[in-house]
């Protein structure tokens, strides 16, 4: 176990590098220019020349690269242009914002998708399974910026129930989730960035458990004489390794935040950083949110991989 | 309050006083509680409320001076926390705005030395953090924004302050109350050049030992608005200043706070569900909807155009019947229509209530006559490329005001090819100019034409061909050279207003560009927001503004 699992780690490493080059180099191949949130449309070459070079951007890009590679392996992510704020900074406190909304998404989404495709893997073709099925397709195409506005619209502006926009009355710096008029700022976009996970996890459920149910041994536990109860117990066991590598990208999809259901409900999460960094170009933010939320990925497929092992030993032995 | 609590302190520490003497002292307590209670009463009634803006920037704007995110940032974060030696007067909705003073009380060139401006400045002024505001701190701000070898420089008020500083030689102490500035050339426009540099404070530099994101979270100026509270890309709260040197501009509200929310939808749904009170521009579909629900739109005429910079280096609009044809092809009042009446038709550069507008020649909509002049420039059908964005400062709604656009000249024999970009692409072309890009035949980009540098000067001077300046499709005409360097020279204001009007008709008689809107500068506003004057201005006086609870 302790050489797969350092086996997984080095393989991690290679990943890491390739996602900082890629990450790197992406925010280049964008148009436009890095210093635009601090130069008026009007700034001239000679203007724009001078203000590079006193930001550093006037080094050839491998030249580049390797400076801020350097700097983020001392964990120094550089500045953000537009704020002067360290980016380090700028993406925990996005982070920790995200996480919140994930908090609460996360069992939410996960719970009521297991349930829903579980419920319909173990009656299909019925009428339970027709309406998961359902309800599923409409959870992962409807565009979930466009349920966001309809949320805001009914709850927001029709009934005054819930706010429209913002993280809480005065900010994020003194939002306390224990308090009602705070933790309603939460309600909307959770159940907005809940939907999609709601559907793909009903999806994937139901079809890894239709899948398991059809194995011999699910006719050999029933010739046992194993109750329905106990069978559907080793069929959910069976397809959990399926359903959890879908729940691991679901947990990153989450906790990296959505650009859209953020920008929408305006939360300053780390979705909402990196829009604001590609509108304004902010690229030493732009490096160091899209490097962390690949990290988050990375260690969060690296951890779905060694529980997948752990419930199923035949995938380590693979 | 404040008389009571003044009067508790001067109270002598000695023991009791025995007789008349206490008598009167009791009086004397009496009377100042009863004053400081009525005080309180009128404070309390006169409670300002707190003015909530969602703003349309992307993100907050810098508190160290000079802003970013246009001028948005300068409307809402610039001239409330600062001041500049020239200010803009706000105060009127039926005209068109003009520079009076700031923080300078006159100035005048130097009869001697027409390249040297001397500026007598305020007394008596302090920044927020009590320091007194002197030529020093002239000097040093200049510094800060223009001269890369002193300790203050900064890279970004550098880049923010350029583009009004392009003549600015150096500025010299005369005596603590009266500075100097030389400039490159004679250059009468230089107090509208100076009305964008904002003045920030010297002491609390120094306190933040140069630290300028420090410095952002503890920004300092003598605006009529202090700072109070920061929250990075989230909100910004400003309290009023007590002390403003222009006490008819003490804030009447307790507080403004200013969001940053780029969505048009946010923005309504927040007016709408009551978190804020106040929203920059509308999208015009959804102007019905707030009407209804009880909003004040407010719009007037500002100095902002609409239009298409043309490539004079190669293509059609070398041609100037092209370039008429594409003026007399638009039909101007479908654009109203297409945003819900929210623009003025636009026919020159600048609007009609511009000082310097004078009798332009108009290109009204007429197909017939655009066909003939395509036919007669033998460019027909006329295939031309627009470089256009998805959105943008300024931008309005240019995705379908440009789909208009292209179907209004192909009905007239154009062929319009719409190349799509985002905003800093299109920056990206502006910038460069025609050189970088030659078989771009035209660029949208709006423009702010507050002052007349930016308003005429720059699109037509050769001095300012891309990627020098915004003269992006390298226009030049030795006849308007010559009229820009009289402007320049000419000190008298009455006579320079001819010249700049002058120069505005001969830029409609050349059609140096494609007029086709200006914005109305539109905003929604609850109605329990009172005391707003909508100025013809991309700026705005807030400090009249009171909130009902």
């Amino acid at each position: 176990m302790i050489r797969y699992i350092l086996r997984r780690i080095l393989y991690a490493i290679p990943i890491a590098f390739g996602v900082s080059v890629v990450c790197f180099s992406l925010v280049y191949i964008a148009p436009g220019d890095p210093l635009q949130t601090v130069m008026p449309p009007d700034a001239t070459a000679e203007t724009i020349a001078i203000v590079k070079h006193a930001y550093g951007f006037d080094k050839p890009l491998p030249i580049q690269f390797l400076i801020w590679l350097g700097n983020v392996v001392t964990g120094d992510f550089g500045v953000s242009i537009s704020t002067r704020r360290p980016v380090i900074l700028e993406v925990t406190d996005a982070l920790a914002n995200t996480s919140l909304l994930a908090l609460f998404a996360v069992p939410l989404s996960f719970s009521i998708g297991f349930a829903m495709g579980a419920a319909a893997g173990c009656f299909p073709g019925r009428w339970i399974d027709r309406i998961v099925t359902g309800a599923a397709v409409v959870g992962v195409s409807l565009p979930n910026y466009w349920l966001g506005i309809v949320l805001v619209i009914f709850f927001s502006v029709q009934y005054m129930l819930l706010p429209a926009t913002g993280m809480g009355p005065n900010g994020s710096t003194e939002f306390h989730i224990l308090q009602w008029s705070d933790a309603r700022f939460l309600v909307l976009p959770v159940i907005t960035l809940a939907m999609i996970p709601i559907g793909i996890l009903a999806r994937t459920t139901r079809a890894a458990v239709a899948e398991v149910r059809n194995q011999d041994f699910v006719q050999t536990l029933r010739a046992k004489g194993l109750s329905e109860w106990a069978v559907t117990r080793h069929v959910l066991k069976n397809a959990l390794p399926q359903v959890m590598a879908v729940m691991g990208l679901q947990f990153g999809y989450l906790l990296g935040g959505s650009i859209l259901v953020e920008t929408v409900f305006t939360w300053p999460g780390s979705g909402f950083l990196l829009s604001k960094a590609i509108i304004n170009r902010d690229v030493p933010v732009l490096q160091g949110t899209i490097l962390t939320l690949s990290l988050i990925f990375v260690a969060t497929n690296l951890i779905v991989d060694l529980l997948q092992s752990l419930i199923d030993p035949r995938i380590r032995r693979g | 309050m404040a008389l009571g609590n003044h009067l508790i302190l001067r109270r002598p520490r000695s023991g009791r006083l025995e007789g008349p003497a206490a008598l009167i002292q009791r009086s004397i307590a009496m009377l100042a509680l009863a004053a400081s209670v009525m005080l309180a009463g009128i404070a309390a009634q006169a409670g300002g409320g707190t003015l909530t803006v969602g703003m349309t920037a992307g993100d907050l704007p810098a508190t160290t001076g000079n802003p970013d995110q246009g001028f948005e940032g300068y409307r809402f974060v610039g001239y409330n926390l600062y001041d500049s030696l020239v200010l803009w007067d706000l105060s009127k909705s039926d005209k068109a705005t003009d520079i009076k003073p700031g923080l300078a009380t006159r100035w005048q060139v130097d009869k001697a030395n027409p390249k040297r401006w001397i500026f007598e400045l305020r007394k008596g002024v302090k920044w927020h953090d009590g320091c007194d505001f002197t030529a020093d701190d002239v000097v040093w701000n200049l510094g800060y924004s223009a001269d890369q070898k002193s300790p203050q420089f900064n890279p970004a008020q550098f880049a923010q302050s350029r583009s009004y500083l392009g003549n600015f030689a150096g500025v010299t102490k005369i005596d603590d109350h009266i500075v100097a500035f030389d400039t490159k050339v004679p250059d009468s426009l230089f107090p509208y050049e100076i009305s964008y540099v904002l003045m920030i404070s010297p002491c609390r530099a120094k306190e933040v030992k140069y630290n300028w994101a420090n410095y952002a979270q503890h920004p300092s100026g003598t605006g009529p608005y202090r700072f109070d509270r920061i929250v990075p890309h989230q909100r910004l709260e400003l309290v009023p200043n007590p002390a403003y040197w222009d006490k008819t501009r003490i804030p009447k509200q307790d507080r403004l706070v200013l969001i940053p929310m780029p969505e048009a939808s946010t923005r309504t749904a927040a007016l709408l569900a009551g978190q804020v009170n106040w929203i920059e521009a509308p999208s015009p579909d959804a102007v019905d909807r707030l009407k209804a629900a009880g909003m004040r739109i407010v719009t007037n005429p500002y100095p902002h155009n609409w239009t298409y910079q043309l490539n004079f280096v190669k293509g059609p609009f070398t041609d100037k019947r092209v370039r008429q044809a594409a003026n007399y092809a638009l039909n101007r009042s479908d654009m109203k229509e297409l945003l819900n009446g929210l623009m003025l038709e636009g026919y020159s550069t600048v609007p009609p209530s511009t000082p310097y507008y004078g009798h332009p020649l108009l290109y009204k909509y007429d197909p017939d006559k655009a066909t003939a002049l395509l036919k007669e420039g033998g460019c027909l059908p006329c295939k031309v490329t627009f470089a256009i964005s998805t959105s943008g400062s300024g931008q309005m709604q240019p995705l379908p005001m440009n789909e208009l656009v292209k179907s209004q000249m192909e009905a007239v024999g154009f062929q319009v090819t719409l190349d799509t970009m985002d905003w800093n692409a299109l920056l990206d072309v502006t910038r460069a100019g025609v050189d970088k890009y030659p078989d771009i035949n035209a660029i949208n980009v709006s423009r702010q034409t507050q002052d007349p540098f930016n308003a005429l000067i720059r699109h037509v001077w050769t001095k300012q061909w891309a990627p020098k300046g915004s003269n992006w499709g390298h226009y030049s005409n030795p006849d308007v050279d010559r009229l820009v360097e009289q402007i320049y020279g000419e000190f008298d204001p009455a006579k320079r207003v001819a010249l700049l009007t002058n120069l505005n008709e001969k830029i409609n008689e050349d059609a140096l560009l494609i007029f086709v809107a200006h914005d109305l500068n539109p905003r929604a506003m609850s109605p329990k927001v009172h005391g707003f004057v909508q100025a013809q201005s991309w700026f705005q006086d807030l400090t009249p503004v009171s909130v009902e609870p």
